[in-house]
């Protein structure tokens, strides 16, 4: 009996509520979603630093005939300061885990590859880029130390480091993840006092009811029980909404448009996806009954 | 469940002179509401015993709205003690209140039923909100429905009936849980003089099945016909208790 009736309670209020529960769905749907997708792309920057980190590498750059820095006044590099600067980084051992020397002849190959539908090609000639030492650190943060040990070192135009330039790329999406994730937030505000202002509009909608029920002794739990019931089901039918989005964007646009097109790179998997779902799901609920919560206690007290 | 009122300690015990089962006890209540200077209640104390019937009259403004509510425990006094079927409604905590109107039906003047569900309906509403079982709801709804003479009209919607039908339907919800204290808050103010008659008869059925009824109204042609105790409010105190008492002297 009491399931049956708190059930038809609910129905009815959710009938009697159309628009505004509808808007609740959507706005539960839209702010869940972006709450999902910044958790999506921080998800994804670690992923892509896992991928990156492990293959990013110092470069050392040795003067070439037209370079002009300081450290290269001496003109081009002499073989004594090439072994010299090898056996340095050798001694750097295990911070470095691996050298590699790229010769000009190698670099003008790698650079012919890279840009090799490009006109570009044409315009450089053999023997404009420098010659390279390729540094693999063992652990990627320590940069620094083959930095100061080499820099401004006469024979070495430049010391790169590529983890830099990676690191720029991350800040922006760290930065659009952010910005994903405030917006998320004021969405999640709005939700919240849509939720309240809804409650208010059904409890003043229902209150010949429920001053009936107060006045035959009805309890409190009982005559709140369907008002957070349909908050409860607005927002649980907007976060379905978010997380069939949500598994829509991995499955469609990251697996089917972006993992092919950018191969050289790697996508959150699957495993992101199940473990922001259910926290998508508990958010928008929770948010939803506490608002529902606070609201009743005040408009619907003993 | 009611208990002997002795227990309340010997100052209670001592203005009672039969010490009998009283449903309700006010003690030295005073109400003071933030709006007002003068208060609702001033020092109101009066007993009223297991089974009786009585009546509240006095003007509007005089406090007769804030006795029953003080009864309902929808407000609670400023000071003093209201005692209720044993209880000290100070003492009782909120999760409680729902327990005590359960023990207490309620009528009005305008009704208070609701518009789109049926005769039947809106008596057995009162029964499916404290969780009663289908089975027993089914029971006692046509029971009640024959008590109060709607035996016939279980599928009639409120705005099909008169309004002494009506307040028909409102008493057999307010008794169907066979409550030991009816409150009636001028039950008989939007109906004609030959309707209220038929009210006053099934209000009196009520009382001599056991339940306790407290009226407040403004008919005297009822009060003075009707002959049981009276209580006469005016500005907040207490200004005549008379067992078989009429509406007014000079009125």
């Amino acid at each position: 009996m009491r399931v049956q009736f708190v059930a038809s309670e609910v129905g009815s209020g959710l009938r009697r509520n159309l628009t505004m529960t509808l808007a609740v769905i959507i706005t539960v749907a839209v702010s869940l979603g972006l709450f999902g997708a910044s958790l999506l792309v921080r998800a994804q920057v670690s992923t892509m630093k896992d991928f990156w980190y492990d293959k990013v590498e110092v470069s050392i750059f040795l003067c070439g005939k037209g370079s002009d820095t300081p450290s290269c006044s001496g003109g081009p590099v002499t073989d004594a300061q090439r072994d010299q600067i090898e056996a340095d980084l050798e001694s750097l051992k295990p911070i470095v885990e691996s050298i590699y020397y790229e010769s000009k002849a190698e670099a003008y190959e790698r650079f012919k590859e890279q840009f090799k539908n490009s006109p570009i090609v044409d315009n450089v000639s053999q023997g404009a880029l420098p010659e390279s030492f390729r540094v693999k650190l063992s652990d990627p943060t320590k940069y620094d130390v083959v930095a100061s040990a080499f820099a401004g070192r006469p024979g070495i135009e430049q010391v790169n480091d590529q983890r830099q330039i990676l690191d720029k790329f991350f800040r922006l999406l760290g930065g659009l993840q952010l910005i994903a994730l405030l917006i998320a937030i004021s969405m999640l505000i709005v939700t919240v006092l849509l939720i309240v202002n809804t409650m208010r509009v059904a409890a003043f909608s229902r209150r010949r009811e429920t001053s009936i029920m107060r006045l035959v002794g009805a309890s409190n739990f009982y005559i709140q029980l369907p008002f957070l019931l349909e908050a409860a089901f607005a927002a649980g039918a907007g976060a379905i909404l978010a997380i069939g989005t949500l598994v829509l964007t991995k499955a469609v646009i990251i697996d089917g448009v972006l993992a092919p097109s950018f191969q050289f790179t790697a996508f959150v998997g699957w495993d992101a996806v199940v473990t922001i779902a259910p926290l998508m799901l508990i958010t928008g609920v929770l948010l939803a009954g506490l608002a529902a919560f606070f609201t009743l206690r005040k408009y619907l007290r003993v | 469940m009611l208990r002997l009122w002795i227990a309340h300690g010997a100052c209670a015990a001592a203005r009672l002179p039969y010490g009998g089962l009283l449903v309700i006890l006010f003690d030295r209540v005073t109400k003071l509401y933030a709006s007002q200077q003068r208060p609702a209640l001033d020092e109101l104390s009066l007993e009223i015993e297991k089974g009786e019937f009585v009546f509240l009259v006095g003007p509007s403004g005089s406090g007769k709205s804030t006795f029953l509510r003080l009864i309902l425990r929808e407000e609670a006094p400023t000071r003093g003690s209201v005692w209720v079927a044993g209880k000290d409604l100070g003492k009782l905590s909120n999760w409680k209140i729902p327990a005590l109107r359960r023990q207490i039906g309620t009528v009005f003047q305008d009704f208070r039923l609701l518009p789109n569900k049926t005769v039947a309906e809106n008596v057995a509403f009162a029964l499916e909100v404290i969780g009663k079982p289908k089975s027993h709801i089914k029971k006692v709804v046509p029971e009640v429905l024959e008590v109060v003479g709607l035996d016939g009209k279980e599928l009639r919607r409120p705005d099909e009936l008169s309004g002494g039908e009506q307040q028909r339907v409102a008493i057999a919800r307010a008794f169907v849980n066979r409550p030991m204290l009816l409150i009636a808050d001028e039950p008989t103010g939007n109906l004609d003089p030959g309707t209220s008659v038929g009210i006053m008869k099934l209000l009196d059925r009520i009382n001599r099945l056991g339940t306790t009824v407290v009226m407040s109204t403004h008919d005297s042609a009822i009060v003075d016909q009707m002959r049981r105790r009276v209580i006469e409010l005016e500005g907040g105190h207490l200004v005549r208790d008379q067992s078989r008492g009429v509406y007014g002297y000079a009125r």
